[in-house]
């Protein structure tokens, strides 16, 4: 198990590769990325059971990430893990490379289901979860969401399903940054109380900080949070983690950095990496 | 046709642990055998179409053979970007079961009709499509879509018809089936319209009119070498389908038609683009629209006649 220390300068890292696949495709997402850097970080780094040298292993965990438009997060934890290699990462949103901006199930190295439709994750998660316990798989299904997903039915009548059969190989993490893509979610949508929600449909559930390695990891460490009931944590994020001038910013939904703000971004990060 | 569709398939899910039976919610009494037979292979996910589809993808990402069940509209319209993305990107080998081809649930109304389907699963990369018109081709269809690759939409119709002789008639999914041979023209039909076609076939003999009856019963992947051989005889050609006219088995056939260099007599004989709000049961409907034995040969025959 990595330590906390380990983990951190981990998310600071994968912080400086998102930032630099971003500048250098002048693409989206920033925002949406750093909310769930630290949670990606503690699922592939001692949170899930996974092996890069077998990616097809039959009791792997499995993960989705249902927030496809953060994909740069992924693919640089990817990186990290060993699941695919700086080639592969240099070929990210340039014409006729390997990676596009919402993960791609063709592109195998380590990406289990291609996402990008918001609210389709879930229900993918529980087919694989009810799969796996008929065939007394011992392996998890994670699915990390946007918390704008929730607005989606499909989500809702998957938690149901899950909720109904008992799903407790099923873990379903909200990244709870409460930004959606055109205002808060309080006025966009109001999602709370979401864990009494979740509670009100036969999940167990545990809220967060999802920016706290020591929480990520404790957390993922005690599934299932109660037997013959699904798991959720909702992590307490922020749009924009990391870096002052993004956080809470709606503008770093869409943004790019410019010279000057890309150094600023930096210069934040190797200050928390340190 | 459904009841003996799944009765087969429970046959072979005895021996196949691997294959799973989801419904929205729908078929009463037609999944019996199947939950006698093996209970855990059957799964009624609740009235919930998208969640149906997702979860048959990722039982299938987990190497299960998914049958997904509920009535046409409600699952490939409903559930339609889930079957895009979900089974057909992944290219997936779930079967979407659609019941009520056209206007089979005739009463039942607008929202329960299957005429927009078959353009729908057609268009989507991935995804084939067969349309069994009888109780015993459903059977051989039931059989053949079992160790079926990736995607496959059954189309299901009308309940009780019977092939000549109780035999089925389709061989291989994507090859047509010749019903009769006819040197006057040739009548391409797929699922209900099969034996309409064959009937309308009778009444213009009367006529003098020798037609020959096609099964298109996939409608992809299309049986296009079939079409460019009817082509090259250079006879007319007809296609009967319920379903719209636009984007079904006429419009597939018209494609390949026209770039083949087709310069015969074609039409497209289906569901006219909007409905008039006339209600009646299927047979009622079928006449109103024109689909009938009657008025199909009678059709024919003003257009052979121009």
């Amino acid at each position: 198990m990595p330590s906390i220390a380990l983990l951190e300068k981990m998310s600071s890292g994968v912080r400086k590769d998102v930032l630099d696949l971003i500048c250098r495709t002048k693409g989206p997402h920033i925002g949406p990325c750093y909310s769930c850097v630290d949670l990606l970080v503690g699922l592939y780094f001692g949170g899930m059971r996974i092996d890069p040298r077998k990616p097809a292993s039959p009791d792997r965990d499995r993960f989705i990430f249902s927030k496809g438009h953060a994909s740069p997060a992924l693919y640089a934890v990817l990186n990290r893990r060993g699941f695919i290699s700086d080639k592969d990462l240099a070929g990210f949103a340039v014409n006729g490379g390997t990676f596009q901006q919402h993960p791609d199930i063709c592109v195998k190295k380590g990406i289990e289901v291609s996402t990008g439709s918001l609210g389709h994750g879930l229900p993918v998660g529980a087919g694989m979860a009810y799969a796996l316990r008929k065939d007394k798989n011992p392996a998890h299904v994670f699915v990390l969401i946007s918390d704008g997903e929730l607005d989606e039915g499909s989500t809702w009548e998957a938690v149901l399903f899950a909720g109904h059969h008992k799903l407790d190989n099923l873990v379903l993490i909200v990244d709870y940054n409460r930004m959606h893509a055109m205002g808060p979610s309080k006025e966009t949508l109001d999602l709370d109380p979401l864990a009494d929600k979740f509670r009100a449909f036969k999940w167990s559930v545990r809220s967060i900080d999802g920016h706290s390695s020591r929480d990520i990891g404790s957390t993922l460490r005690s599934l299932p949070f109660r037997k013959n009931t699904p798991s959720v944590v909702l992590a307490d994020t922020v749009k924009g983690k990391g870096v002052s001038f993004m956080e809470n910013s709606l503008h770093w939904h869409y943004a790019c950095p410019c010279p000057e703000e890309r150094a600023q971004a930096c210069q934040e990060i190797g200050e928390r990496r340190k | 046709m459904r009841k003996a569709f799944y009765d087969r398939l429970a046959g072979l899910a005895a021996s196949d642990k691997n294959l799973y039976f989801l419904t929205a919610n729908l078929g009463y009494k037609f999944f019996d055998d199947i939950r006698a037979k093996c209970p855990g292979q059957f799964l009624d996910v609740g009235v919930a179409e998208q969640n149906m589809i997702g979860l048959a993808a990722g039982m299938s990402l987990c190497g299960k053979s998914v049958f997904c069940y509920s009535i046409i509209p409600f699952l490939t319209m409903r559930a339609c970007e889930q079957v895009r993305m979900d089974v057909c990107y992944h290219n997936l080998p779930v079967k979407l079961v659609g019941m009520g081809a056209g206007f089979t649930y005739g009463q039942e109304g607008f929202s329960h009709f299957g005429i927009e389907d078959m353009a729908v699963m057609r268009a989507i990369p991935n995804m084939c499509v067969i349309a069994p018109d009888t109780i015993e081709n459903a059977v051989r269809v039931a059989e053949l879509s079992v160790n079926f690759p990736g995607p496959l939409y059954i189309r299901l119709g009308r309940a009780g018809v019977h092939s000549p002789d109780r035999k089925a008639t389709i061989r291989a999914i994507g090859k047509a089936s010749v019903l009769r041979k006819g040197s006057d023209c040739t009548l391409i039909a797929i699922g209900n319209m099969v034996p309409v076609a064959c009937a309308a076939a009778d009444i213009l003999s009367a006529s003098g009119i020798k037609a020959g009856v096609v099964n298109m019963h996939t409608l992809k992947p299309l049986d296009t070498t079939f079409i460019r051989t009817s082509a090259r005889s250079g006879r007319p050609i007809f296609t009967l389908e319920e379903h719209s006219i636009i984007g079904g088995l006429g419009s597939a056939v018209a494609e390949t038609l026209a770039e083949s260099g087709f310069k015969g007599r074609f039409m497209r004989i289906g569901i006219p683009e909007k409905l008039d709000g006339t209600i009646g049961d299927a047979d009622y409907l079928c006449a109103h629209y024109g689909l009938s034995p009657d008025k199909t040969a009678r059709r024919i025959l003003k257009a052979l006649r121009k």
